[in-house]
Formats: structure tokens, sequence, C-alpha cells
């Protein structure tokens, strides 16, 4: 069994191979008219994220719907004038685990024709998958991951990282909470990786702003009593006293943070929430009620204007729900991907890579989009968004008011020079 | 002063949690010598049924605090019967597979119905307000989880010691061959005790709602300390699971609180302290080292 499999997957690698050295020396693919040149005449599309964890709802399978929702568009776009009409999706579940992403992604690279890979949430996990795709000279864009090393020590010439990362979250909510709520800050974060990560980069700009960091802990990850009384009621104590609580935790953790947060009446004592990262699931999850008043960083609200609300209608017939921004930044690189291989005619790795190099782009997701050639950064604007108050919501998932458009130039950071391409 | 005063109340808030899970898995080993790795996923389905009642039936936290319990108990002597008792003959191995592979079943199943993304509960309005003590003041809810956890746990003691069903359980929970001689029928027993362990964790679940993410996996991260306190108070100690189940809650609140320096200390406190029991007194603090046959 494991021989047939072995052999064939050999073969399989073999014969991609034996095609992308013929496509590569200007054969031509097989009955490719003119110019056109895909491998296996068709293109693949992978998507690789949490299907049935903690992130599945964030993004997980209605990602590969709005993947789909891309395809259809970009097929009803050029017609027949499309360089394929033989657009296809694979998907597979990662479970937020670095070494399934990576096994997983090397084999929708050699086994199943991929072309691009898409989404692949969870931090460490991307950072693995940006390695496969370094290695195979394959496509892969991440929109569900945060770490900032995508575009720095770990960048490569086939990775692009699409809709945001702990910088344009720290940056946001960091500076305008800073501004406009209060000056002193407690920041609560997971100890691993991405809290560390989220921790430094709040602390970074909230002192670039003026504001300053009185206190911060790392809360035990995973928290396995789900309590986390202990550092609320450390912050009103703390002197001076904080007038914001950052909280860095996600999903679950946020939830169990911010009921506790209301639990102590913080607010009441005088400490705002701010909130690293949060999508509309989770808001969803902790009801408008008890969140009321609370900022941050978002990359895109399916309600922010008439073009983005069509999109979520469309997306709701098809997935039952309203998109969260990794569902719509996933839409927007999928089409993006193809409308580069429509332009180059070809969708050989190297020549797409050329054709996206500081293109600017507007599309339903990237407002003002440019994708950066020096650390492959894809910039557009990003929004301060406010949780509405409960009375204020008057239909299912409208939770939030976007209270400043975070201009593109501004909302990312500039290259690293830790990063050589 | 305040500052410890309220560290501790937080303690003994999530030890109380720990002491209901704790004491359902003592009486379950106790009687059945059944170790219930399926107990967090009872603790969920409580939690779960709350919001479900709430939800789709309008029940609201006081009537669920009755229902889930009895019915999780009821559920549990349904499965008592159906397949748990078929554990006693065979290898342990079997019972970690049954018990583990029902926790899997039941998450699924949850899941697949209401998705992994938490689902919202309120705090009952009655208590959602906070209580002065002078020194500092604290959430009603959590004074009234504490209250209401120690009261049972009283309540649960002065069943087990003085009544007539109390007396018939401990004697089958320590030595239950020595009460059979006796002429008492301890089977009898085995499937209302496996239920009210049950229904503790379901009410556990319940009182947790308010205050914890309600998802499928709540009761997963929250069984791996539960299972350190039982080794920790001795298998199947009844008061030994309570005590430590309130002990841990203490240390780990203490250590989150004046080891934040440590973190890998803080954050491993619970293990450290079972590895040192168990150095120390392998049967755990209140068990009782098992005679040689």
């Amino acid at each position: 069994m494991d021989g047939v499999g072995m052999r064939r997957t050999v073969g399989v690698a073999a014969a991609s191979a034996a095609v992308v050295l013929v496509a590569g020396c200007g054969g031509g693919g097989p009955q490719s008219g003119g110019d056109q040149k895909l491998t296996g005449d068709k293109i693949v599309l992978g998507v690789l994220n949490d299907q049935s964890g903690a992130y599945s709802e964030l993004s997980g399978k209605n990602s590969v719907t709005a993947v789909e929702m891309a395809i259809a568009d970009f097929t009803a776009k050029y017609g027949d004038k499309a360089v394929t009409k033989d657009i296809t999706v694979e998907t597979a579940d990662h479970q937020n685990k670095p070494d399934v992403a990576n096994s997983k992604a090397q084999e929708m690279y050699d086994r199943k024709g991929v072309d691009l890979i898409l989404d692949v949430p969870t931090s460490s996990a991307a950072l693995k998958v940006a390695d496969v795709a370094k290695e195979k000279k394959k496509l892969y864009f991440n929109i569900g991951a945060a770490t900032t090393d995508l575009t720095g020590k770990s960048c490569n010439k086939y990775t692009f990282h699409y809709a945001y990362d702990t910088y344009m979250l720290a940056n946001g909510t960091g500076k305008t909470t800073t501004e406009q709520i209060g000056k002193n800050w407690y920041i609560l974060y997971p100890n691993y990786a991405f809290g560390q990560d989220m921790e430094k980069s709040f602390s970074t700009a909230i002192t670039a702003a003026g504001g300053k960091v009185v206190g911060k802990d790392g809360a035990p990850f995973p928290n396995t009593s789900g309590d986390f009384s202990t550092f609320l009621l450390k912050a009103p104590t703390l002197n001076p006293k904080p007038d914001v609580l950052g909280t860095m935790q996600a999903g679950a953790e946020l939830v169990n943070v911010v009921k506790q947060y209301n639990e102590f009446k913080l607010r009441d004592k005088g400490v705002g929430l701010a909130v690293g990262l949060m999508f509309l699931t989770d808001i969803h999850s902790l009801t408008p009620a008890a969140l009321a008043g609370t900022t941050y960083t978002d990359a895109w609200y399916w309600n922010f204007d008439a073009k983005n609300r069509e999109f979520a209608d469309r997306f709701q017939q098809k997935a039952g729900t309203r998109p969260t921004f990794a569902h719509a930044a996933n839409y927007s690189a999928a089409l993006q991907y193809l409308e580069a291989v429509q332009a180059a005619g070809t969708d050989d790795a190297d020549a797409v890579v050329k054709g996206l190099e500081g293109k600017t782009v507007e599309d339903v997701f990237l407002r003002n989009g440019k994708i950066r050639a020096e650390d492959h950064r894809v910039v557009h604007d990003a929004y301060l968004a406010q949780v509405k108050p409960q009375s204020e919501v008057t239909e299912p998932w409208d939770y939030v008011k976007v209270l400043k458009t975070i201009p593109a130039a501004e909302a990312f950071r500039a290259p690293s020079a830790d990063c050589k391409l | 002063m305040s500052g410890f005063a309220q560290n501790t109340f937080n303690g003994l808030v999530s030890g109380a949690f720990y002491a209901l899970l704790a004491l359902g898995l003592a009486v379950i080993f106790g009687m059945l010598r059944v170790v219930n790795f399926a107990h967090g996923a009872f603790y969920m389905l409580g939690a779960f049924g709350a919001y479900v009642l709430l939800t789709e039936a309008g029940v609201p936290f006081w009537a669920a605090l009755v229902i889930m319990p009895v019915g999780l108990g009821l559920l549990g002597m349904a499965l008592e019967r159906a397949v748990i008792h078929r554990l006693t003959r065979l290898d342990p191995l079997y019972n970690f597979l049954l018990t583990f592979g029902l926790t899997l079943i039941l998450q699924d199943l949850v899941k697949l119905r209401y998705g992994v993304q938490s689902s919202p509960y309120e705090t009952p309005s009655l208590l959602s307000g906070t209580v002065n003590f002078g020194l500092f003041d604290f959430p009603t809810y959590r004074v009234f989880i504490l209250g209401f956890a120690v009261l049972l746990c009283v309540a649960v003691w002065w069943v087990l010691t003085r009544t007539r069903i109390g007396m018939v359980v401990r004697a089958s929970t320590e030595r239950p061959d020595l009460t059979r001689a006796f002429g008492i029928d301890v089977g009898r027993w085995v499937t209302p005790v496996f239920g009210f362990g049950i229904g503790l964790a379901g009410l556990a679940g319940v009182l947790a709602a308010p205050m914890r993410a309600v998802n499928p996996l709540m009761g997963a991260d929250l069984i791996i300390v539960v299972f350190a306190v039982v080794v920790i108070g001795g298998l199947g100690s009844i008061f030994g699971s309570v005590a430590a189940g309130f002990g841990i809650g203490l240390v780990q609140a203490w250590g989150e609180a004046y080891l934040s320096n440590f973190p890998i200390v803080s954050q491993t406190i619970v293990f450290i302290v079972m590895a040192a029991v168990l150095l120390w007194r392998p049967a755990g603090l209140f068990g009782r080292e098992e005679a040689p046959a």
C-alpha cells in the first residue's frame, strides 16, 4: 500500500517536473493555443486551513466558498477569453499543527497539482508552509496568520502576506486608543509566540504614540483553568492606574477574558478594553452587549460600504452567514492570482510573481491595495472599528461601526531589513 | 492585603469547580473502579444544555440549574446500564477506550450542531452585581458559586456520613468485597452513584456557563487539571477530592499572582504539586495504600 503510494508520488512528481521543464523551455503546454502555458492545462487553487478546530469558523470551509466565488466571478468576467475554464479547488485541514501543515502543503504542490496555496492560519504553521513554497518554487498567499516574520526574516520569493499582521493590529489599535482613550496600558497576552509578538508590537506602538505600558503579564497558554481573574484584579491596583486593558488573547480565551472583564466591572473602575485581534465571529459569540465600546483594528468589514455589502449578500446566499475579513481576503487573493495568471498567460510561478510585484490593486477587499515588491507585503486600507452598543444593532451580524480608515501607507510597517527575497 | 484576599477568594472559586468535578470522579471510581475520562464532556454538556434551554426554550439559569444535573444524571444512569457496567470485568485499557471515545463522540456531536465558536450566556440578572467586602468588592456571581459549592459539598458529606445510604456507599467504595460479605447488595447502588457523579459534572457546567467560554472543548481543557486534583487527593477518596480541589484552586491562583515572573512555574504548578505528592505519598494525600490481596 505504502509502496504503491510512494511510487505514485514519485511518478506524479516526475511527470509534473517534466511538464514544468518543457513549459520552462518554451516548448508550450499540451494543446495550448498561442503562448498560453498552464501546467496540466488547468489551474488548481489549494485552501489549506483549520477545518474543524478553533479557527474553523472565522475562516475554515467558508473560505473555500469564498475562493469558489472568486473562480465563478473570474470565469464570468473573461468568458471564452479566460486563460482556462478548468479551475478547481483542493482543500485540506492542517489542524493548526505545523507538521501537518508541512506535509499537506507538500502533498498539495506535488501530488494535487496545486498552483497556489491560500489561507493557512496559525503563525507556526504559516511559516512552515512558506518554507515549502520556497523549496517547491510555488506560490503561497497567506491570509489567516498574523506573524510579521512572513515578510521579515522568513520572507521568500513565492510567499505573499495578504490580509493583516501583528504590526497592523498594534499600530491601529495601540496608536489610536492611546491618543483617544488613555495613555496608560496594562497588557495581558497569552504566553506563546503569537502573544509575545503581539505584546512587543503593541508596546512599541503605544510608546511611539506617547503612551506608557504600566504593566504586562503573560498568562498561561493554554489556560486550562479558564480563569483570568488574577490579572483582571491586578489591573486597577497598578500605579499609575491603567486607562486601558489591552488583551491579546484569541478565540475562546478572548471570550473568557471579556466575560471576566465584565464580571469584575473594570469599565466602571475606569479601565477601558482594547482587543488585539478580533473577528466578527468573536463578537457574535460574546454578543455586542458584552463588548460595547471596545475598539480594535479590522482588516475589512462587511457592512462598510455598498461594495462590501454586495459581496456580503452574495456570500451569505452561499455560506448562510456574513463574511469575516478572512473570507473576503481569501476571495480577493484567489481573484488577484487568477488575474495575474490571465495577464501573464501562464501559471509559471516566476512569471506570475513578476507580474504581481509592485502591482496596485483595487477590489472588494483591497482598497488602495499594493503588492510590495520589496517584501511581498500586500498593503491596503485598514479600519479602526468599535463595537456598537446593543441598542444600535439593527440587523444580525452588523455589530461594528468604523471610526476611521487607516490609509494603506500608514497601516503597515515599512519593508523590513530582515527580508531578503 | 486586599490583593491577597482577592486572589485567595478567586482560588477558592476555581477550586469549587475542581471540587465538584473531582467529587463526582471520586465516587464513581470508588464504587465502579472506573476512571471516567468522559467527565469533562458531561461538564461541557451541562453548560451547553443551559445555553440551549435558554436560547431555544427561554428556560432561565435557575431552572437549568435543576434540569441539567437531573437530566444528565438520568443519561448517566442509562449509559452505566448500557455500557459502563461491562467495564468492571475487562482490562483497564477498555475503560480508557470507552470513556475517552465517549468524550470524542459527545464533543463532535455538539460541534456538528453548534460549531466551535463559543456561545453566549449571560449572568443571571439577580447575580450580576458586586458584593462589597470592605477591603475589596467581588462579583456577586462568584460569591454565589463559592457558597453554593460549599453548601453542596457539606450536603454530600452529610448524606455520606449521617445516612444509611451514605454508609452503604462509603462501605462499598472502600471495601466492596467486605460490604458484600455483610449481605449488602452493592450492585444496586452502582447505577445511581454513577448518575450522581455525572449530575455533579453537569451542575458544575451550568455554573460555569456565565463566566466561561461555552464551547465543545471547554471540558477537555479543564479535565486535565481535575485528574491531577483527583490524584493529589487520593483516587477514590471523597474527602480528599474536595480538599484537593479547593487546595489546587488556591495554589493555582497564588502561583499566577506571586510567581508571574516565573511563567514556567506558574503554568505547571499543579503538576509540580502532583509530582511532589506522588513521591511523598504515592496513594495521594488522603488515599489509602492498597492492601496486598
